[in-house]
Parts: structure tokens; C-alpha cells; sequence
């Protein structure tokens, strides 16, 4: 089958990317235009370090088709990385020692970022559900959840991400 | 000490690598390209245990975009063992399986292709040619008389310095017996656990224009995984140059020396750079587990619960191969009397061969199995006893200057402090004898059990 080419706003940047029929969002991020942030612990939907935001919501760009992005806004962890400095989410969790090898940390990073921006004030319940398809398996979770919590409790949830 | 400035003990220090990893700007094998990079998939063995009989590749190489394989004779030392270097032998896991394969999931054949599509498919598409063979699953079942016989010097386990077993003898088990009240037996089966890092295992090997290979690695032991290498390559050390330390979890699943000499050789035999990384499938199925144990303990008793004798019999099941298991076995030996002082001492650990998975490393190998069950076989006694279990362990706790079975003096006890501020965090209250006990002397401690002298020695 032919490659494609889809067109799609990445970090703020109308982006085009030419794809075989099938490629996910996950693998042409990262194979073909360079962004790595995102990482794959499976690549078969079961862990969610691959997690990015689109319009707004968290998915599994390892079993997203990128077609189905056309015309769509992507947010990975390069686009919410300000220009210097840290995004409040990313200095919480190098704060409170959410991160440990680090693999995990893009996809809980936009899967925290998706949620305060929907929901700035979470309960911990709320970001225990929100996190709850994304393994961790140094933390225990708890420094994450913490480190969700004190961004939250400093109403500075949604102010980051130059790129929205 | 008290007037040495820490700058750091006492404090919170933030990650050096923090910053990099919530930025994503850390970079992992699976990070890294090459334009020309080549993808291995492996060929696995579909049975526990089989004879192979032949291998075909002709539909393999049908496949657009397919390299090359590779068998067990494109390596020029098949046979190795991980810890050759700590000068544990013989070598007796293949690379690539030769004649048999011992537990389901063997590497048989590597297929390299120009896409991980094209990879997977070839690999899909050799054909091996298996006589099944009666395998076993269980550390004594593999021992008895009758069982597949699954090495080449004709047992099932490891033999240490000419014994069946890892052997540690101190003090006289049979008058230590004698002199008991109780005997309390126990059988504790802590089982195998997979790691199940986020990142899976991988590596990808880069020929140099000077002839060496690069190899980028997630190895949570990298100078032992190039020693290796350089070894089943034949290759002089200084052709290998290993990137890593940067690790997506390991907790001892990624000691193991396994993707990076093949990927080396394929990289050396086709000019590319190739990359092996498991699949998360093949991260649960065929990445060592930590090591499954079955161990039985007897141990005998006194009034006043001080245990004066105890015999373990235990079974490591090592899977089809040694990996890290014959050295825990020896750590599970030397810490299976736990932190206590027992004058009587009598343990058989065998490093037991069955058709599993291999298993290997895992967090504290060795002694975190043997914790487990020597305390709960504590509170076992305790409870037999009808004693409190805090005030039990402070009894048997070693001091310093105690001998520990395997002929080493303690000179850093610290479980009595141990379990006093565990007993305070707990709010259970201890008596003031037992407050005032220490690591340093036995003021307040029941007299101490006379060791009894006779074959007192490992
Ligand atoms: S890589 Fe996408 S869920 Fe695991
Ligand atoms: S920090 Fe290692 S998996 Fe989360």
C-alpha cells in the first residue's frame, strides 16, 4: 500500500509527516519526526507511557493510527516544556521524586496535564483515576500522585504549555 | 563522626538525572537510529523440551527486505556461562540452542531484516523441525530417579566444589537436636516474579569504520555484558564499546547477558547497525524470573526460645540454565539461618536444572527469598511458643562478635536497635529487659546456648 501524508498542528507547528497505512502516532512522533519524549514500554496499549494529548484529551498514541490525527492538535511533553525553566508539573515531579528510571514519566506527565486542565482541583482519588492506565514500576505511585497534588493545591495546573 | 560535616546524609537531594527525565530528553536504546539500521527478531523454541532436528530458512528469505540468519554456528564460542567471570563453570548456555532446546521460548535462529515488518515475518516463517522430549517442571520431580537428565555431565543440578549442593556445616545438627524441647518444621515456596520493567530489554550494536562495535545497551551491567560479549565473539575487549547506564527499570532483570552478543555479531557479519529489543511479550516470557525456591526447614527449640539447631534443605530452580542462580544459591545458603544466632547449624541448597524459564537475578537474589522464609518460620515458632514475636527475635538476634555459620564474625549487628524502634513504631510494647538489650554485649539476653564444638566448620 502507498504511504500517505497527514497533516496535523504538533507543539503549536502545522506538521506534515508521510506514513505507510497503519503507522501509529506513537512511532511516527518518534521514528519519523524525531520526537522521542514520548516513550513505548509495550506498544500494544497496556502500559501508557506512550500517552500524549489530542484536542485536549490523553490517548495511546502506540494504537492510534496517525491518520485518524488529520487536521487534529498533538501535545507531547517536548510542547509543554517551556523555552526555560520547567513546566509546574515537571518541577513537582523532580521535586517529590516521581520519577525514578523515568520511563514511565512522559505518558504520566500528559496524562496529569490532560487532567488538571480539565479538572484543576482533583481529589487524590481523581488523579489515582486518572493515572490508572499508566504503569509505574519504581515508584509506587504515591510521589506521583503527590506531586499532581501539590500542583493542583497551587491553582498553577493549567497555566503551562506555551502550545495549547 | 559526630563532628565530621555531612553535606549531604540527613538531606533530600534531587536526581542529576531529574531534569533530563521530565523533559524527555533522556535518551533510551529505543530512542536511537540509525538510517541504515537492521531489525533481529529471534527465532523461539514452541516446546518446553525437544531435540532439534533441522531448521529451514528457504521461506524466510523469501521475504523482501530479509538479511541474513544466523544459527548457533555463526558464533564462535556458543556456550558460555554469564558468571565465567566470577569463575563460575562450565559454560552451558548456547547463544543460539545447537542440538536441543531446554525451556520454551530458546533462542534457535536470529532472522535480520530492513524493517521490524519484515523481521517479524521472516522469523515467522523459518521453519524448525522439533522431536518433543519429556520435560520437568518441579526442583524434586527433576532430582528423582527417571527424570529427563537435561545437562551434559548427566544430573540436574549445579555441583558445587565436587557437592550436590551448596553445603554450609556448623556446630553438631544431631546434639543440637538432642538438647531441644521442640522441633518446628516449616516449607516456604517463594515464588518466581518477572520484573516487568517499563522499558524491555534491548540493545543495538553499531560497526565503527575502525572495526569496533559500538553497542548501546540497556544493561544494568555493562562491563560484565561487553566481558561477555568480547567472549562468545572471540574478539579482544577493546573491539567492544558499550554505551549505557541509562536504564528503564531493571531490578535485576537486565543482568543477564543476552541481546547484546548476537546483535554484535549480526552487526559485524552484515556492516549495519542492529538492533534487538525484545517485545513486551517476550520481556514476561522469556526474561529471567527472579529464581522460584521450595524450602523445607527444621529447626530445633529450647524452653526459653532460643533455636539451638537448624537443618534447611532447600531447591533453587534455576530453569533450563545457570544465569545468576548458582551464586545466589550460595547467598541463599549463607543467609538462610537469617540474623540469628544458631550454634547448630546444617544446610543443603541445591541449584536445581528444570525445563522453566531460566532465572536469575532480582532484588537482594538470594536473600530476599531466604528473609521471607526464615521470618516467617519465626513466627512460627513464636506462635508454637506462645511467645511474642518481637521479643523472640531479640532474643536469637546476633550480636557482635557472634560467628555466623559460614565462619565470618559480625561486626555490624543492628537487628536488636532494629526491632526496638520497629516495636516502638508500632506501639507494641516491650518489656524493659528487652529495651535495655544491645548489639554490643548479652547484659539482659538468656544465657546463650553452649555451641557444640564437633565438625565446627563450613
Ligand atoms: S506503549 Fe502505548 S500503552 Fe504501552
Ligand atoms: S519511574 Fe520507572 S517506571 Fe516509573
Amino acid at each position: 500500500m502507498a504511504s500517505k501524508i497527514v497533516t496535523f498542528t504538533l507543539n503549536g507547528r502545522e506538521t506534515e509527516v508521510m506514513v505507510k497505512p497503519l503507522t501509529t502516532l506513537a512511532k511516527a512522533l518518534r521514528e519519523k519526526l524525531g520526537f522521542t519524549a514520548t516513550k513505548c514500554g509495550c506498544y500494544e496499549g497496556n502500559c501508557g507511557s506512550c500517552t500524549v494529548i489530542v484536542n485536549g484529551e490523553p490517548v495511546l498514541s502506540c494504537i492510534l493510527p496517525v491518520e485518524e490525527v488529520e487536521g487534529q492538535n498533538v501535545l507531547t511533553l517536548e510542547g509543554i516544556t517551556p523555552a526555560e525553566g520547567l513546566h509546574p508539573l515537571q518541577q513537582a515531579f523532580h521535586e517529590n521524586f516521581a520519577i525514578q528510571c523515568g520511563f514511565c514519566s512522559p505518558g504520566m506527565l500528559m496524562v496529569s496535564k490532560a487532567l488538571l486542565d480539565k479538572n484543576p482541583h482533583p481529589t487524590q482519588a481523581e488523579v489515582a483515576e486518572a493515572i490508572s492506565g499508566n504503569l509505574c514500576r519504581c515508584t509506587g505511585y504515591d510521589p506521583i500522585i503527590a506531586a499532581v497534588l501539590q500542583v493542583a493545591a497551587g491553582s498553577n495546573g493549567n497555566q503551562g504549555g506555551s502550545h495549547e | 563522626m559526630s563532628d565530621q560535616a555531612l553535606n549531604t546524609v540527613g538531606k533530600s537531594e534531587l536526581r542529576r538525572d531529574g531534569l533530563s527525565h521530565v523533559t524527555g530528553k533522556t535518551q533510551y536504546v529505543d530512542d536511537i537510529q540509525f538510517p541504515d539500521m537492521l531489525y533481529l527478531k529471534m527465532v523461539r523454541s514452541p516446546l518446553h523440551h525437544a531435540r532439534i532436528l533441522g531448521i529451514d530458512f528457504s521461506e524466510a528469505e523469501k521475504v523482501p527486505g530479509f538479511v541474513r540468519a544466523f544459527t548457533y554456528k555463526d558464533v564462535p564460542k556458543n556456550l558460555y556461562t554469564i558468571l565465567c567471570l566470577i569463575g563460575v563453570g562450565p559454560d552451558e548456555e548456547p547463544v543460539l540452542a545447537e542440538k536441543e532446546v531446554l525451556y520454551k521460548g530458546e533462542q534457535i535462529a536470529a532472522v535480520v531484516a530492513q524493517s521490524e515488518e519484515a523481521a517479524i515475518e521472516a522469523a515467522a516463517r523459518v521453519k524448525v523441525d522439533l522431536e518433543e522430549l519429556p520435560a520437568v517442571f518441579d526442583v524434586e520431580e527433576a532430582l528423582k530417579p527417571g527424570a529427563p537428565i537435561l545437562k551434559p555431565w548427566g544430573t540436574n543440578y549445579f555441583v558445587y566444589e565436587g557437592h550436590h549442593c551448596r553445603r554450609v556445616r556448623y556446630g553438631n545438627i544431631e546434639q543440637g537436636f538432642a538438647q531441644a524441647d521442640y522441633i518446628v518444621e516449616g516449607c516456604y515456596e517463594p515464588k518466581p516474579i518477572e520484573h516487568a520493567p517499563l522499558e524491555t530489554t534491548g540493545c543495538i550494536a553499531k560497526p565503527e569504520a575502525n572495526g569496533r562495535i559500538t553497542v548501546y545497551t540497556n544493561t544494568q551491567a555493562l562491563y560484565f555484558s561487553m566481558d561477555n560479549t568480547a567472549l562468545i565473539l572471540n574478539v579482544p575487549f577493546n573491539k567492544l564499546h558499550f554505551v549505557g547506564g541509562t536504564v528503564g527499570g531493571g531490578f535485576g532483570g537486565k543482568v543477564d547477558v543476552i541481546v547484546e552478543p548476537i546483535a554484535a555479531l549480526a552487526a559485524m557479519h552484515t556492516g549495519h547497525p542492529v538492533k534487538y529489543l525484545y517485545t513486551r511479550e517476550e520481556e514476561f516470557h522469556v526474561s529471567s524470573t527472579r529464581v522460584a525456591y521450595r524450602i523445607y526447614f527444621k529447626d530445633g527449640v529450647s524452653k526459653d526460645g532460643h533455636i539451638v539447631a537448624r537443618q534447611v534443605t532447600s531447591y533453587a530452580d534455576s530453569g533450563a540454565y545457570n544465569r545468576h542462580t548458582p551464586y545466589a544459591v550460595t547467598k541463599h545458603a549463607a543467609n538462610i539461618s537469617g540474623p540469628y544466632d544458631i550454634p547448630n547449624v546444617h544446610i543443603d541448597a541445591h541449584c536445581v536444572y528444570t525445563n522453566r524459564v531460566p532465572t536469575s537475578a532480582m532484588r537482594g537474589f538470594g536473600v530476599t527469598s531466604a528473609s521471607f522464609a526464615t521470618e516467617l518460620q519465626i513466627d512460627k515458632i513464636a506462635r508454637k511458643l506462645g511467645m511474642d514475636p518481637f521479643e523472640i527475635r531479640l532474643i536469637n538476634a546476633y550480636r557482635n562478635g557472634d560467628m555466623r555459620p559460614y565462619q565470618k564474625v559480625v561486626g555490624d549487628a543492628t537487628l536488636v536497635e532494629v526491632i526496638q524502634a520497629a516495636a516502638g513504631m508500632a506501639h507494641h510494647p516491650l518489656s524493659e529487659r528487652f529495651q535495655a538489650m544491645n548489639s554490643w554485649d548479652r547484659a539482659n539476653s538468656p544465657a546463650r546456648p553452649e555451641p557444640v564444638s564437633a565438625e565446627k566448620r563450613s
